[in-house]
């Protein structure tokens, strides 16, 4: 199991060199070179067919350039994106079949597929690569996705450069369809504000292996095969129909009665029900890149939080098995620091305080606080509310009375927690990494992402400079393992200062039918091109 | 006619006087949709990009501008845009408002003609079994959820037996070349489970409501009379009997309209039906405030109307009332 582990870890490593340096690719020369699953090719008699999906919330748009979330999932079957990640996180060629770093870091060419049209017959071309990032660049809430990109050049041809201020090794991993769906200028460049335009939804026009058909961000969601795709033979599927069905347990009917093939993920006690079922199979792989961290959060604002030494007695509180066995059924994995468990930037090392209650009360003693302190935590109903239920008897061993503040939701409480001088104590969110630390980790520790009104923003209001220093050299830093070095040190920093304190790393499941070959279960889970899908029935 | 009037007019004073409600409940709960499109599964808030959804909605103007605005537009049938839908709230709302009513009007069907028929039996034998079983059946009917009859029907009828569809209203895989014939039988399979679930607690109430009401008229001097010239009992059941026991009935049809719609909101969300209700369910946690306020109004503005009608039907009915008014 361990050589596995280390195998794995080997594997990610290799990988991320590839992408960081990514000094070339090959060209594609064959078709299995976009392939992700070239072992699992379907039969003539099983291509095609219908593949019906419950997906568990309502969608804005499918356009992701302009703001992030699951809206990608229908979006990376109607875009396609320059490069794909492999399960380990190899770059994989998509729109672009070939590409390079120049030497200093600062420009990265790449040469687009020659068939490669918009659903409407148009090329694609490195205009639309140039409009989608600034696109992203003036709407997306990624900023530092493409903060140092300073332009594209390679105009209506096919040869393009994207021009860097700095090296960013991030890019690779931004260029991928979930994070940058390369969209039409020519539809969308017209004047009109994108966050709103009306060709989000109406006629819309992709450049993926599926054409939207009827949308419907509340109901249906019609995809129809691409004929005139540019990789030959995909997608494998005629059409793909997204229910929305926000009711978890009529997903959950839904797909032991057959109306389903797939339904969304999830995470809790029903994957157990679903594994008893031999028509079902259940998958715990894909979505490692978007890394889901549930995490207590702590407002150094406050008085008594401010007192680090308060807060490492509340992590030596904590602990992590009995929290994971009771909110989570056992399924997540640990989590130690913010960059999550599967990445290879992870540290696994750094001080995860395990469980010490006489550590804990010692601490509390030294701060000032010999016999106990009473503090208060914002939640919402759900798995948080029981965690916070869990969290109020593990720390009233260390001398800590837990106060729970229930809110109506996860909405009120962000609002709460990210307004001027808010003056919540601790509260239980969850965040997601997307990828690399420079779009998702280094939000929530950065001294200049303390804002008011804007959730997932560094809400403890944590600062040290040389934290923010550390991570600033390893988003310009192209050496993997200077970078992962970096990041290493910026870990153990940030968990000896315990500005947040993680509980655990989320493990999502997908449910399907037995029939589902190539199931989306890449690092970008479903948020992915799902063109290698087929039925096996 | 004047009792008539009157009454439309003050059904329209109770619909303004419900939006302004509602614009206000919906004004001072915490968050809006921006903070909704900033946080959890819609991804992550832009300062700027909130500011410009903030600036398009209105939302950044004091609460009595917003209420100004709110009302004039609805006047004009403008219920505002949906940055959940990306689109016009009516856009949202148009092709929902069919699901419901079909839903709605088949649930109110089968608990009247079910809860008055059997009803009326049990009426004719009071201390029979039958009654004695109705008043049980009635009291379980009533007291159980709405949701977790849908649910328990869904697992017996959609997933055990597999007889009927669990969600939706169409069989998704039905492909787009079905006809007409094709498309309405596979929505009448739809809609079996969810009318039952949402007809089952109006069932029960109709049926005690007919009962109590058929064992008073059952011992009125006109039904005696009728008896006592011979008429057979059909007729003095269905001519005499029935026709003035179903006036409570209907009033009671009109009062419960708006419990129906309520209810349609949980049915909706269990069967993911495509109506108003889940619409409004989605909006809820969505925070879309356009949305939630429209289908608000529309839902006050169709129990309102719903009990005008009924005022009127009621007066229809009943010579007396009728006679009344002039």
């Amino acid at each position: 199991m361990a050589a596995k582990i280390q195998m794995k870890s080997l594997l990610r490593i290799a990988a991320t060199t590839a992408i960081s340096f990514s000094l070339t690719a090959a060209a594609a020369v064959a078709q299995e070179q976009y392939l992700l699953h070239p072992e699992n090719t379907p039969p003539d008699d099983r291509r095609g067919g219908i593949f019906v999906v419950g997906l568990h919330i309502p969608m804005t748009h499918p356009i992701g350039v302009v703001a992030s979330g699951l809206r990608n999932i229908p979006g990376t079957q109607l875009n396609a994106g320059l490069i794909r990640m492999s399960d380990n996180y190899e770059p994989v060629p998509y729109l672009a079949d070939e590409w390079s770093y120049s030497d200093d870091g600062k420009q990265f060419s790449f040469r687009l597929n020659a068939n490669a049209r918009f659903h409407d017959g148009e090329d694609i071309t490195c205009t639309d690569v140039a409009f989608s990032i600034k696109t992203s660049q003036e709407n997306h809430p990624f900023k530092p996705m493409f903060a140092p990109v300073t332009g594209v050049d390679g105009g209506d041809g096919k040869d393009c450069t994207i021009n860097l201020s700095t090296p960013h090794p991030a890019l690779l991993m931004a260029l991928t369809p979930g994070l940058l769906p390369i969209v039409p200028e020519h539809i969308f460049n017209d004047g009109q504000e994108m966050p709103t335009h009306p060709r989000l939804t109406e006629n819309v026009i992709g450049s993926g292996p599926f054409k939207l058909a009827e949308w419907n961000g509340n109901g249906k969601i019609h995809f129809v095969k691409n004929d005139g795709f540019f990789i030959e033979s995909l997608p494998y599927l005629d059409e793909v129909i997204m229910n929305v069905v926000p009711d978890a347990s009529t997903n959950a009917l839904g797909i032991e009665s057959g109306q389903f093939d797939m339904v969304s993920i999830w995470s809790g006690d029903d994957i157990e029900l679903a594994r008893q079922n031999p028509n079902i199979k259940v998958v715990d792989k894909g979505f490692e890149a978007i890394g889901s961290i549930p995490w207590i959060q702590l407002n150094l604002r406050d008085e008594i939080l401010s007192d680090v030494r308060v807060r490492q007695a509340l992590w030596y509180g904590y602990d992590w098995e009995e929290y994971n066995e009771v909110v989570y059924a056992g399924q997540h994995r640990r989590q130690c620091t913010g960059i999550q468990s599967q990445s290879p930037f992870y540290h696994s090392g750094a001080n995860c305080y395990d469980r010490d209650v006489e550590k804990g009360k010692a601490l509390l003693a030294e701060a000032g606080y010999p016999d106990g302190v009473q503090l208060t935590i914002s939640t919402f109903p759900g798995q948080l509310q029981t965690g916070a239920e869990i969290l109020k008897r593990q720390w009233a061993e260390i001398g800590v009375d837990l106060q729970i503040d229930v809110k109506p939701d996860e909405v009120t409480m962000l609002k709460e927690i990210t307004r001027e001088n808010a003056d919540f104590q601790i509260s239980l969110v969850g965040l997601w990494n997307w990828g690399d630390p420079v779009i998702g980790v280094n939000r929530s520790y950065n001294c200049d992402n303390r804002k008011n009104n804007v959730a997932f923003s560094n809400m403890s209001w944590y600062c040290n400079e040389a934290v923010d220093a550390k991570l600033a050299e390893a988003g310009f830093e192209i050496d993997v393992e200077k970078r992962k070095e970096l990041y290493f040190e910026a870990q153990e920093m940030i968990n000896a200062d315990v500005p947040v304190i993680y509980l655990t790393n989320e493990v999502w499941f997908t449910r399907m039918q037995n029939s589902v070959q190539n199931p989306p279960d890449g690092v970008w889970g479903w948020m992915d091109s799902w063109a290698e899908l087929w039925l096996d029935s | 006619m004047k009792a008539i009037a009157v009454k439309i007019f003050e059904s329209f004073l109770l619909i303004l006087a419900v939006i302004v409600f509602n614009f206000v409940l919906i004004y001072l709960a915490p968050g809006d949709v921006v903070d909704a499109l900033s946080g959890g599964a819609f991804g992550d808030g832009r300062e700027e990009i909130n500011q410009l959804i903030r600036e398009q909605m209105g939302l950044d103007q004091p609460f009595h501008v917003q209420l100004i605005t709110y009302i004039g537009n609805v006047l004009t049938g403008d219920f505002g845009f949906s940055p959940i839908g990306n689109r016009p709230v009516i856009e949202m709302i148009a092709p929902r408002i069919f699901p419901t009513l079909l839903l709605a009007l088949c649930a109110l069907a089968f608990a009247v003609i079910i809860g008055v028929t059997i009803g009326s039996i049990a009426a004719r034998r009071p201390t029979s079994f039958f009654s004695g079983g109705l008043t049980v059946f009635a009291l379980i009917g009533f007291a159980m959820p709405v949701f977790w009859t849908g649910i328990l029907l869904v697992l017996v009828f959609g997933v055990w037996l597999d007889w009927l569809p669990v969600s939706g209203m169409n069989n998704l895989r039905l492909s787009s070349s079905a006809g007409f014939v094709e498309r309405a039988l596979d929505t009448a399979r739809h809609l079996v489970l969810p009318t039952i679930s949402l007809g089952v607690i109006f069932l029960a109430s109709y049926a005690r409501l007919s009962r109590a009401s058929m064992l008073e008229v059952l011992q009125s001097d006109y039904i005696r009379t009728a008896r006592a010239k011979g008429l057979s009992e059909g007729p003095v059941m269905i001519k005499h009997a029935l026709r003035n026991a179903v006036i409570p009935i209907i009033t009671v049809l009109g009062m419960e309209f708006g419990v129906l719609l309520s209810g349609a909101i949980l049915v909706e969300t269990v069967f993911n039906w495509p109506g108003l209700g889940r619409l409004a369910f989605e909006a809820v946690l969505t925070r879309d405030t356009n949305v939630l306020l429209a289908i608000l109004t529309m839902v006050s503005a169709t129990v309102i109307l719903a009990n005008l009608v009924t005022d009127i039907a009621y007066r229809l009915v009943d010579p007396r009332i009728r006679i009344g008014d002039v």
